[in-house]
Protein backbone atom coordinates (compact mmCIF):
# COMPACT_ATOMS: atom_id res chain seq x y z
CA UNK A 1 0.00 0.00 0.00
CA UNK A 2 2.63 2.50 -1.02
CA UNK A 3 2.37 5.44 -3.34
CA UNK A 4 1.13 8.96 -3.04
CA UNK A 5 -2.52 9.77 -2.70
CA UNK A 6 -3.90 11.33 -5.81
CA UNK A 7 -6.33 14.20 -5.84
CA UNK A 8 -8.95 12.20 -7.69
CA UNK A 9 -11.00 9.96 -5.48
CA UNK A 10 -10.43 6.33 -6.35
CA UNK A 11 -13.49 4.44 -7.47
CA UNK A 12 -15.42 2.67 -4.76
CA UNK A 13 -15.63 -1.04 -5.42
CA UNK A 14 -18.74 -2.88 -4.30
CA UNK A 15 -19.72 -6.52 -4.01
CA UNK A 16 -22.86 -7.21 -6.03
CA UNK A 17 -23.02 -11.00 -5.90
CA UNK A 18 -22.07 -13.90 -3.64
CA UNK A 19 -21.75 -17.63 -4.21
CA UNK A 20 -21.00 -20.04 -1.37
CA UNK A 21 -20.23 -23.75 -1.10
CA UNK A 22 -19.36 -24.59 2.49
CA UNK A 23 -19.21 -27.65 4.73
CA UNK A 24 -22.22 -26.35 6.63
CA UNK A 25 -24.26 -25.35 3.62
CA UNK A 26 -24.42 -25.78 -0.14
CA UNK A 27 -25.39 -22.34 -1.37
CA UNK A 28 -25.43 -18.97 0.37
CA UNK A 29 -28.79 -19.28 2.11
CA UNK A 30 -28.12 -22.76 3.56
CA UNK A 31 -24.67 -21.66 4.68
CA UNK A 32 -25.88 -18.46 6.29
CA UNK A 33 -28.82 -20.10 8.07
CA UNK A 34 -26.55 -22.81 9.50
CA UNK A 35 -23.85 -20.33 10.44
CA UNK A 36 -26.20 -18.00 12.32
CA UNK A 37 -27.68 -21.00 14.13
CA UNK A 38 -24.26 -22.33 15.09
CA UNK A 39 -24.68 -25.51 13.07
CA UNK A 40 -21.37 -26.92 11.91
CA UNK A 41 -20.35 -29.25 9.11
CA UNK A 42 -17.23 -30.90 10.50
CA UNK A 43 -17.23 -34.67 10.78
CA UNK A 44 -15.29 -37.84 9.99
CA UNK A 45 -13.63 -37.71 6.58
CA UNK A 46 -15.91 -39.23 3.95
CA UNK A 47 -13.98 -38.76 0.71
CA UNK A 48 -11.36 -41.35 1.57
CA UNK A 49 -10.53 -43.72 4.41
CA UNK A 50 -8.69 -41.46 6.85
CA UNK A 51 -8.94 -43.80 9.81
CA UNK A 52 -5.22 -44.59 9.73
CA UNK A 53 -4.13 -40.95 9.86
CA UNK A 54 -3.45 -38.73 12.88
CA UNK A 55 -6.32 -36.48 11.78
CA UNK A 56 -9.57 -37.98 10.52
CA UNK A 57 -11.86 -34.93 10.75
CA UNK A 58 -12.77 -32.59 7.90
CA UNK A 59 -15.38 -30.12 6.79
CA UNK A 60 -16.86 -31.56 3.60
CA UNK A 61 -19.49 -29.86 1.44
CA UNK A 62 -22.79 -31.76 1.86
CA UNK A 63 -25.13 -32.81 -0.90
CA UNK A 64 -22.98 -31.81 -3.85
CA UNK A 65 -23.82 -33.87 -6.96
CA UNK A 66 -21.67 -32.55 -9.82
CA UNK A 67 -23.93 -34.05 -12.51
CA UNK A 68 -26.80 -31.92 -11.23
CA UNK A 69 -24.90 -28.74 -12.04
CA UNK A 70 -22.29 -29.41 -14.72
CA UNK A 71 -22.33 -30.77 -18.25
CA UNK A 72 -20.88 -34.23 -18.81
CA UNK A 73 -18.16 -32.70 -20.99
CA UNK A 74 -16.66 -30.98 -17.92
CA UNK A 75 -16.55 -33.97 -15.61
CA UNK A 76 -13.57 -35.94 -17.01
CA UNK A 77 -11.42 -32.79 -16.91
CA UNK A 78 -12.17 -31.39 -13.45
CA UNK A 79 -11.04 -32.03 -9.91
CA UNK A 80 -13.69 -32.07 -7.18
CA UNK A 81 -12.69 -28.60 -5.96
CA UNK A 82 -12.88 -27.18 -9.50
CA UNK A 83 -16.41 -28.56 -9.83
CA UNK A 84 -17.30 -26.81 -6.58
CA UNK A 85 -15.65 -23.65 -7.89
CA UNK A 86 -17.54 -23.69 -11.19
CA UNK A 87 -20.87 -24.04 -9.41
CA UNK A 88 -19.97 -21.38 -6.84
CA UNK A 89 -19.03 -19.00 -9.64
CA UNK A 90 -22.32 -19.68 -11.45
CA UNK A 91 -24.20 -18.81 -8.28
CA UNK A 92 -22.20 -15.63 -7.62
CA UNK A 93 -22.86 -14.32 -11.13
CA UNK A 94 -26.55 -15.22 -10.93
CA UNK A 95 -26.80 -13.53 -7.54
CA UNK A 96 -25.34 -10.37 -9.07
CA UNK A 97 -27.92 -10.52 -11.84
CA UNK A 98 -25.13 -10.88 -14.37
CA UNK A 99 -25.49 -12.85 -17.58
CA UNK A 100 -21.97 -12.89 -18.97
CA UNK A 101 -23.18 -13.30 -22.57
CA UNK A 102 -24.75 -9.84 -22.30
CA UNK A 103 -21.37 -8.29 -21.48
CA UNK A 104 -18.28 -7.76 -23.57
CA UNK A 105 -15.80 -10.60 -22.93
CA UNK A 106 -13.00 -8.20 -22.09
CA UNK A 107 -15.03 -6.36 -19.46
CA UNK A 108 -15.13 -9.48 -17.28
CA UNK A 109 -12.15 -10.83 -15.34
CA UNK A 110 -11.39 -13.59 -12.84
CA UNK A 111 -8.88 -13.67 -9.99
CA UNK A 112 -9.05 -16.67 -7.70
CA UNK A 113 -6.95 -17.83 -4.78
CA UNK A 114 -5.44 -21.29 -4.86
CA UNK A 115 -3.35 -23.40 -2.55
CA UNK A 116 -2.52 -26.72 -4.15
CA UNK A 117 -4.61 -27.07 -7.30
CA UNK A 118 -6.53 -30.24 -8.09
CA UNK A 119 -4.89 -32.61 -5.63
CA UNK A 120 -7.43 -35.43 -5.74
CA UNK A 121 -7.33 -35.52 -9.56
CA UNK A 122 -3.54 -35.42 -9.47
CA UNK A 123 -3.39 -38.23 -6.95
CA UNK A 124 -5.53 -40.47 -9.15
CA UNK A 125 -3.40 -39.80 -12.22
CA UNK A 126 -0.11 -40.28 -10.39
CA UNK A 127 -1.41 -43.57 -9.06
CA UNK A 128 -2.24 -44.54 -12.65
CA UNK A 129 1.26 -43.50 -13.71
CA UNK A 130 3.15 -45.66 -11.24
CA UNK A 131 0.79 -48.61 -11.21
CA UNK A 132 -0.10 -48.86 -14.92
CA UNK A 133 2.20 -46.53 -16.86
CA UNK A 134 2.15 -43.22 -18.68
CA UNK A 135 -0.43 -44.32 -21.24
CA UNK A 136 -2.98 -44.49 -18.45
CA UNK A 137 -2.58 -40.89 -17.31
CA UNK A 138 -5.44 -38.62 -18.38
CA UNK A 139 -4.59 -35.95 -20.92
CA UNK A 140 -6.52 -33.59 -18.64
CA UNK A 141 -3.94 -34.00 -15.92
CA UNK A 142 -2.04 -31.38 -17.97
CA UNK A 143 -4.19 -28.68 -16.39
CA UNK A 144 -6.63 -30.25 -13.93
CA UNK A 145 -4.01 -30.28 -11.15
CA UNK A 146 -2.85 -26.74 -11.86
CA UNK A 147 -3.03 -23.82 -9.43
CA UNK A 148 -4.71 -21.56 -11.97
CA UNK A 149 -7.25 -24.15 -13.07
CA UNK A 150 -10.27 -22.59 -11.36
CA UNK A 151 -9.59 -19.19 -12.88
CA UNK A 152 -9.11 -20.80 -16.28
CA UNK A 153 -12.21 -22.97 -16.17
CA UNK A 154 -14.42 -20.12 -14.94
CA UNK A 155 -12.99 -17.82 -17.59
CA UNK A 156 -13.66 -20.36 -20.35
CA UNK A 157 -17.14 -21.25 -19.08
CA UNK A 158 -18.37 -17.65 -19.10
CA UNK A 159 -16.07 -16.15 -21.76
CA UNK A 160 -14.55 -13.84 -19.16
CA UNK A 161 -11.51 -12.69 -21.08
CA UNK A 162 -10.53 -9.57 -19.16
CA UNK A 163 -7.71 -9.59 -16.60
CA UNK A 164 -7.35 -13.08 -15.12
CA UNK A 165 -4.96 -14.40 -12.53
CA UNK A 166 -4.39 -16.55 -9.49
CA UNK A 167 -2.96 -15.75 -6.06
CA UNK A 168 -1.25 -18.42 -3.97
CA UNK A 169 -0.83 -17.26 -0.37
CA UNK A 170 -2.41 -19.99 1.74
CA UNK A 171 -5.25 -18.77 3.98
CA UNK A 172 -4.55 -15.13 3.16
CA UNK A 173 -5.21 -15.87 -0.51
CA UNK A 174 -8.93 -15.17 -0.42
CA UNK A 175 -8.25 -11.61 0.75
CA UNK A 176 -5.31 -11.07 -1.57
CA UNK A 177 -7.36 -12.20 -4.57
CA UNK A 178 -10.21 -9.83 -3.69
CA UNK A 179 -7.70 -7.00 -3.28
CA UNK A 180 -6.23 -7.75 -6.69
CA UNK A 181 -9.71 -7.81 -8.24
CA UNK A 182 -10.42 -4.44 -6.62
CA UNK A 183 -7.24 -3.02 -8.19
CA UNK A 184 -8.34 -4.21 -11.62
CA UNK A 185 -11.75 -2.58 -11.25
CA UNK A 186 -10.17 0.66 -10.02
CA UNK A 187 -7.71 0.72 -12.89
CA UNK A 188 -10.61 0.35 -15.25
CA UNK A 189 -9.03 -2.72 -16.84
CA UNK A 190 -12.21 -4.64 -16.12
CA UNK A 191 -15.81 -3.61 -15.44
CA UNK A 192 -16.53 -6.68 -13.41
CA UNK A 193 -14.29 -9.10 -11.54
CA UNK A 194 -15.18 -12.46 -10.11
CA UNK A 195 -12.93 -13.14 -7.16
CA UNK A 196 -12.42 -15.23 -4.04
CA UNK A 197 -11.47 -18.84 -3.63
CA UNK A 198 -12.86 -22.35 -3.54
CA UNK A 199 -10.45 -25.04 -2.46
CA UNK A 200 -10.15 -28.53 -1.08
CA UNK A 201 -7.73 -31.44 -0.99
CA UNK A 202 -9.55 -34.07 1.05
CA UNK A 203 -7.65 -37.05 -0.37
CA UNK A 204 -4.83 -39.12 1.08
CA UNK A 205 -2.11 -37.32 -0.87
CA UNK A 206 -3.48 -33.93 0.13
CA UNK A 207 -3.83 -35.15 3.69
CA UNK A 208 -0.19 -36.13 3.98
CA UNK A 209 0.86 -32.76 2.55
CA UNK A 210 -1.33 -30.93 5.07
CA UNK A 211 -0.20 -33.06 8.01
CA UNK A 212 3.35 -31.93 7.33
CA UNK A 213 2.47 -28.49 8.71
CA UNK A 214 1.94 -30.06 12.16
CA UNK A 215 -1.06 -27.77 12.54
CA UNK A 216 -3.89 -30.23 12.01
CA UNK A 217 -5.91 -31.15 15.05
CA UNK A 218 -6.50 -34.78 15.98
CA UNK A 219 -9.58 -33.95 18.02
CA UNK A 220 -11.33 -30.75 16.94
CA UNK A 221 -10.94 -27.09 16.05
CA UNK A 222 -10.93 -24.89 19.18
CA UNK A 223 -9.25 -21.57 18.38
CA UNK A 224 -8.38 -19.33 21.34
CA UNK A 225 -9.14 -22.20 23.73
CA UNK A 226 -6.63 -23.38 26.33
CA UNK A 227 -6.91 -26.82 24.73
CA UNK A 228 -6.39 -25.60 21.16
CA UNK A 229 -4.71 -28.41 19.25
CA UNK A 230 -4.62 -27.19 15.67
CA UNK A 231 -7.30 -26.81 13.06
CA UNK A 232 -9.56 -29.07 11.05
CA UNK A 233 -9.21 -28.69 7.28
CA UNK A 234 -12.18 -28.32 5.00
CA UNK A 235 -13.29 -27.78 1.42
CA UNK A 236 -15.37 -25.10 -0.28
CA UNK A 237 -15.25 -21.34 -0.19
CA UNK A 238 -16.89 -18.36 -1.82
CA UNK A 239 -16.80 -16.15 -4.86
CA UNK A 240 -17.67 -12.47 -4.94
CA UNK A 241 -18.67 -10.28 -7.86
CA UNK A 242 -16.91 -6.91 -7.73
CA UNK A 243 -17.83 -3.80 -9.69
CA UNK A 244 -17.29 -0.07 -9.44
CA UNK A 245 -20.08 1.43 -7.33
CA UNK A 246 -21.48 3.92 -9.84
CA UNK A 247 -21.97 1.64 -12.84
CA UNK A 248 -23.25 -1.09 -10.53
CA UNK A 249 -25.93 1.25 -9.24
CA UNK A 250 -26.75 2.35 -12.78
CA UNK A 251 -27.41 -1.20 -13.92
CA UNK A 252 -29.66 -1.75 -10.90
CA UNK A 253 -27.40 -4.03 -8.87
CA UNK A 254 -27.94 -4.17 -5.12
CA UNK A 255 -24.54 -4.19 -3.42
CA UNK A 256 -23.93 -6.14 -0.23
CA UNK A 257 -21.27 -3.62 0.71
CA UNK A 258 -17.98 -2.26 -0.47
CA UNK A 259 -14.38 -3.35 -0.23
CA UNK A 260 -13.18 -0.36 1.77
CA UNK A 261 -9.64 -1.22 2.82
CA UNK A 262 -6.85 -3.73 2.48
CA UNK A 263 -3.39 -4.27 3.88
CA UNK A 264 -0.86 -7.05 3.51
CA UNK A 265 2.43 -7.64 5.32
CA UNK A 266 5.11 -10.23 5.95
CA UNK A 267 6.28 -11.20 9.40
CA UNK A 268 9.91 -10.43 10.20
CA UNK A 269 12.49 -13.15 9.60
CA UNK A 270 12.69 -15.64 12.46
CA UNK A 271 15.89 -13.93 13.62
CA UNK A 272 14.27 -10.48 13.48
CA UNK A 273 13.02 -10.65 17.03
CA UNK A 274 13.23 -6.93 17.64
CA UNK A 275 10.53 -6.27 15.03
CA UNK A 276 6.85 -6.77 15.72
CA UNK A 277 4.87 -9.47 13.87
CA UNK A 278 3.11 -8.26 10.77
CA UNK A 279 -0.57 -8.78 11.55
CA UNK A 280 -1.04 -5.51 13.44
CA UNK A 281 0.66 -3.61 10.61
CA UNK A 282 -1.70 -5.27 8.12
CA UNK A 283 -4.68 -4.08 10.22
CA UNK A 284 -3.24 -0.55 10.45
CA UNK A 285 -2.70 -0.45 6.69
CA UNK A 286 -6.25 -1.63 6.01
CA UNK A 287 -7.74 0.94 8.39
CA UNK A 288 -5.64 3.65 6.78
CA UNK A 289 -6.66 2.52 3.30
CA UNK A 290 -10.32 2.67 4.35
CA UNK A 291 -9.80 6.05 5.97
CA UNK A 292 -11.33 4.91 9.26
CA UNK A 293 -10.28 4.41 12.88
CA UNK A 294 -10.55 1.28 15.04
CA UNK A 295 -13.67 2.76 16.66
CA UNK A 296 -15.48 2.45 13.32
CA UNK A 297 -15.06 -1.34 13.23
CA UNK A 298 -18.10 -3.26 14.49
CA UNK A 299 -16.73 -6.79 14.29
CA UNK A 300 -13.50 -8.64 13.54
CA UNK A 301 -13.55 -11.96 11.69
CA UNK A 302 -10.44 -13.63 13.05
CA UNK A 303 -7.97 -15.91 11.29
CA UNK A 304 -8.28 -18.25 14.29
CA UNK A 305 -5.47 -20.66 13.51
CA UNK A 306 -6.27 -22.89 16.48
CA UNK A 307 -2.55 -23.13 17.26
CA UNK A 308 -1.58 -21.71 20.65
CA UNK A 309 1.20 -19.33 19.65
CA UNK A 310 -0.66 -18.17 16.54
CA UNK A 311 -3.85 -17.57 18.54
CA UNK A 312 -1.81 -15.58 21.07
CA UNK A 313 -0.20 -13.50 18.33
CA UNK A 314 -3.55 -12.73 16.74
CA UNK A 315 -5.15 -11.84 20.08
CA UNK A 316 -2.21 -9.53 20.78
CA UNK A 317 -2.57 -7.78 17.43
CA UNK A 318 -6.31 -7.31 17.87
CA UNK A 319 -5.75 -6.06 21.43
CA UNK A 320 -3.05 -3.64 20.31
CA UNK A 321 -5.39 -2.03 17.80
CA UNK A 322 -8.76 -2.20 19.56
CA UNK A 323 -7.88 -2.52 23.24
CA UNK A 324 -8.75 -5.32 25.63
CA UNK A 325 -12.21 -6.71 24.75
CA UNK A 326 -12.53 -3.61 22.59
CA UNK A 327 -14.43 -5.11 19.66
CA UNK A 328 -16.57 -8.22 19.06
CA UNK A 329 -14.50 -10.96 17.45
CA UNK A 330 -15.82 -14.07 15.76
CA UNK A 331 -14.51 -17.12 13.90
CA UNK A 332 -17.43 -18.95 12.29
CA UNK A 333 -14.93 -21.18 10.51
CA UNK A 334 -15.13 -23.36 13.63
CA UNK A 335 -18.22 -24.66 11.79
CA UNK A 336 -16.48 -25.34 8.47
CA UNK A 337 -12.84 -25.98 9.22
CA UNK A 338 -10.13 -23.95 7.58
CA UNK A 339 -10.59 -23.94 3.82
CA UNK A 340 -7.13 -22.78 2.65
CA UNK A 341 -7.61 -20.60 -0.44
CA UNK A 342 -11.36 -20.70 0.17
CA UNK A 343 -11.14 -19.65 3.82
CA UNK A 344 -10.83 -15.90 3.72
CA UNK A 345 -13.18 -15.48 0.76
CA UNK A 346 -15.85 -17.28 2.77
CA UNK A 347 -15.10 -14.97 5.72
CA UNK A 348 -15.64 -11.92 3.50
CA UNK A 349 -18.95 -13.35 2.29
CA UNK A 350 -19.89 -14.03 5.91
CA UNK A 351 -18.98 -10.45 6.88
CA UNK A 352 -21.13 -9.04 4.08
CA UNK A 353 -24.07 -11.18 5.18
CA UNK A 354 -23.51 -9.97 8.76
CA UNK A 355 -23.77 -6.40 7.45
CA UNK A 356 -26.92 -7.22 5.48
CA UNK A 357 -28.75 -8.84 8.39
CA UNK A 358 -27.23 -7.19 11.46
CA UNK A 359 -26.10 -10.51 12.90
CA UNK A 360 -22.66 -11.54 14.12
CA UNK A 361 -22.51 -15.34 13.79
CA UNK A 362 -20.96 -17.27 16.67
CA UNK A 363 -17.69 -19.08 17.16
CA UNK A 364 -18.67 -22.60 18.16
CA UNK A 365 -17.10 -25.32 20.27
CA UNK A 366 -14.47 -23.19 21.93
CA UNK A 367 -13.96 -21.58 25.33
CA UNK A 368 -11.63 -18.62 24.88
CA UNK A 369 -8.80 -18.11 27.32
CA UNK A 370 -9.48 -14.93 29.35
CA UNK A 371 -5.79 -13.97 29.04
CA UNK A 372 -6.34 -13.26 25.36
CA UNK A 373 -8.68 -10.39 26.24
CA UNK A 374 -10.96 -11.07 23.30
CA UNK A 375 -14.69 -10.38 23.22
CA UNK A 376 -15.20 -13.59 21.29
CA UNK A 377 -18.81 -14.14 20.20
CA UNK A 378 -19.46 -17.62 21.57
CA UNK A 379 -22.66 -19.53 22.23
CA UNK A 380 -25.26 -17.71 20.19
CA UNK A 381 -25.16 -15.25 17.34
CA UNK A 382 -25.20 -11.64 18.46
CA UNK A 383 -27.75 -9.29 16.93
CA UNK A 384 -26.28 -5.85 16.40
CA UNK A 385 -25.94 -3.41 13.55
CA UNK A 386 -22.82 -4.16 11.52
CA UNK A 387 -21.65 -1.35 9.27
CA UNK A 388 -17.97 -2.18 9.14
CA UNK A 389 -16.23 -5.53 9.43
CA UNK A 390 -12.54 -6.36 9.47
CA UNK A 391 -11.48 -9.77 8.12
CA UNK A 392 -8.06 -11.19 9.06
CA UNK A 393 -6.22 -14.05 7.39
CA UNK A 394 -2.74 -15.45 7.69
CA UNK A 395 -0.78 -17.70 5.40
CA UNK A 396 1.71 -20.35 6.40
CA UNK A 397 5.09 -18.90 7.35
CA UNK A 398 4.14 -15.34 7.96
CA UNK A 399 2.08 -13.54 5.35
CA UNK A 400 -0.75 -11.51 6.87
CA UNK A 401 -3.68 -9.84 5.19
CA UNK A 402 -6.51 -7.66 6.46
CA UNK A 403 -9.55 -6.55 4.52
CA UNK A 404 -12.33 -4.17 5.51
CA UNK A 405 -15.86 -4.36 4.15
CA UNK A 406 -18.37 -1.60 4.83
CA UNK A 407 -22.05 -1.10 4.43
CA UNK A 408 -22.84 0.65 1.16
CA UNK A 409 -24.85 3.80 1.90
CA UNK B 1 -7.43 -57.32 -35.34
CA UNK B 2 -10.93 -55.82 -35.26
CA UNK B 3 -11.35 -52.49 -36.98
CA UNK B 4 -12.44 -49.42 -35.05
CA UNK B 5 -16.03 -48.46 -35.88
CA UNK B 6 -17.85 -45.18 -35.49
CA UNK B 7 -19.78 -46.68 -32.58
CA UNK B 8 -16.51 -47.60 -30.87
CA UNK B 9 -15.33 -44.04 -31.37
CA UNK B 10 -18.55 -42.59 -29.97
CA UNK B 11 -18.21 -44.70 -26.86
CA UNK B 12 -14.54 -43.85 -26.42
CA UNK B 13 -15.15 -40.11 -26.85
CA UNK B 14 -17.91 -40.20 -24.25
CA UNK B 15 -15.72 -42.06 -21.78
CA UNK B 16 -12.71 -39.90 -22.48
CA UNK B 17 -14.20 -36.46 -22.55
CA UNK B 18 -17.89 -36.60 -21.70
CA UNK B 19 -20.93 -36.21 -23.90
CA UNK B 20 -21.45 -33.11 -26.01
CA UNK B 21 -24.51 -30.97 -25.52
CA UNK B 22 -25.71 -29.35 -28.69
CA UNK B 23 -25.01 -32.15 -31.15
CA UNK B 24 -26.38 -35.67 -31.21
CA UNK B 25 -23.26 -37.78 -31.22
CA UNK B 26 -25.37 -40.76 -32.31
CA UNK B 27 -26.46 -38.89 -35.42
CA UNK B 28 -24.53 -38.54 -38.66
CA UNK B 29 -21.28 -37.07 -37.38
CA UNK B 30 -18.80 -38.97 -39.61
CA UNK B 31 -17.82 -35.89 -41.60
CA UNK B 32 -18.33 -33.16 -39.02
CA UNK B 33 -15.20 -31.50 -37.69
CA UNK B 34 -14.36 -32.50 -34.14
CA UNK B 35 -14.32 -28.88 -33.11
CA UNK B 36 -17.87 -28.44 -34.40
CA UNK B 37 -18.96 -31.52 -32.47
CA UNK B 38 -17.41 -30.09 -29.31
CA UNK B 39 -14.19 -32.07 -28.84
CA UNK B 40 -10.94 -30.16 -28.67
CA UNK B 41 -7.38 -31.41 -29.12
CA UNK B 42 -7.07 -32.57 -25.51
CA UNK B 43 -10.28 -34.57 -25.79
CA UNK B 44 -8.83 -36.25 -28.88
CA UNK B 45 -5.48 -36.94 -27.18
CA UNK B 46 -7.34 -38.57 -24.32
CA UNK B 47 -9.47 -40.58 -26.75
CA UNK B 48 -6.29 -41.54 -28.63
CA UNK B 49 -4.61 -42.94 -25.54
CA UNK B 50 -7.72 -44.98 -24.79
CA UNK B 51 -7.65 -46.42 -28.32
CA UNK B 52 -3.95 -47.24 -27.86
CA UNK B 53 -4.66 -49.03 -24.57
CA UNK B 54 -7.66 -50.96 -25.92
CA UNK B 55 -5.86 -52.18 -29.03
CA UNK B 56 -2.28 -52.40 -27.83
CA UNK B 57 -1.03 -50.04 -30.55
CA UNK B 58 0.90 -46.79 -30.64
CA UNK B 59 -0.47 -43.79 -32.48
CA UNK B 60 1.69 -40.84 -33.49
CA UNK B 61 0.59 -37.60 -31.81
CA UNK B 62 0.31 -36.09 -35.29
CA UNK B 63 -2.17 -38.75 -36.35
CA UNK B 64 -4.54 -37.65 -33.60
CA UNK B 65 -4.18 -33.91 -33.98
CA UNK B 66 -4.32 -33.91 -37.78
CA UNK B 67 -7.58 -35.86 -37.95
CA UNK B 68 -10.23 -33.22 -38.53
CA UNK B 69 -13.28 -35.52 -38.57
CA UNK B 70 -14.29 -38.90 -37.16
CA UNK B 71 -13.87 -40.37 -40.66
CA UNK B 72 -10.27 -39.08 -40.78
CA UNK B 73 -9.51 -40.54 -37.39
CA UNK B 74 -11.12 -43.92 -38.09
CA UNK B 75 -9.28 -44.20 -41.41
CA UNK B 76 -5.92 -43.37 -39.85
CA UNK B 77 -6.40 -45.65 -36.82
CA UNK B 78 -7.62 -48.54 -38.98
CA UNK B 79 -4.53 -48.22 -41.18
CA UNK B 80 -2.38 -48.63 -38.08
CA UNK B 81 -4.49 -51.61 -36.98
CA UNK B 82 -4.14 -53.23 -40.41
CA UNK B 83 -0.35 -52.72 -40.31
CA UNK B 84 -0.22 -54.25 -36.86
CA UNK B 85 -2.15 -57.25 -38.20
CA UNK B 86 0.17 -57.63 -41.18
CA UNK B 87 3.29 -57.42 -39.02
Amino acid sequence: MTGTKTATKRAEVVVTGLGVTAPNGLGTSDYWAATCAGVGGIGPVGRFDASGYPTALAGEVPGFVPEDHLASRLLPQTDHMTRLALVTADWALADAGVRPDEWSDYDLGVVTASSAGGFEFGQRELQALWSKGGRHVSAYQSFAWFYAVNTGQISIRHSMRGPCGVVVSDHAGGLDAVAQARRQVRRGTSRLMLSGGVDGAVCSWGWVAQLASQRLSPDGYRPFDATASGYVPGEGGAFLVLEAAEPARERGARPYGRIAGYGSTFDPRPDGRDREPGLKRAIDLALDDAGITPADVDVVFADAAGVRELDAAEAAAIGAVFGRRGVPVTAPQTMTGRLYAGAAALQVACALLAIRDGIVPPTTGTDPMPEYGLDLVVGEARRRPVRTALVLARGYDGNNSALIVREEV
Amino acid sequence: MAQLTIDDLRRILREAAGDVQDIDLDGDVMDLEFEAIGYDSLALLEAGSRIERAHGITLDDGLITEAATPRDLLTAVNEVLAEADAA
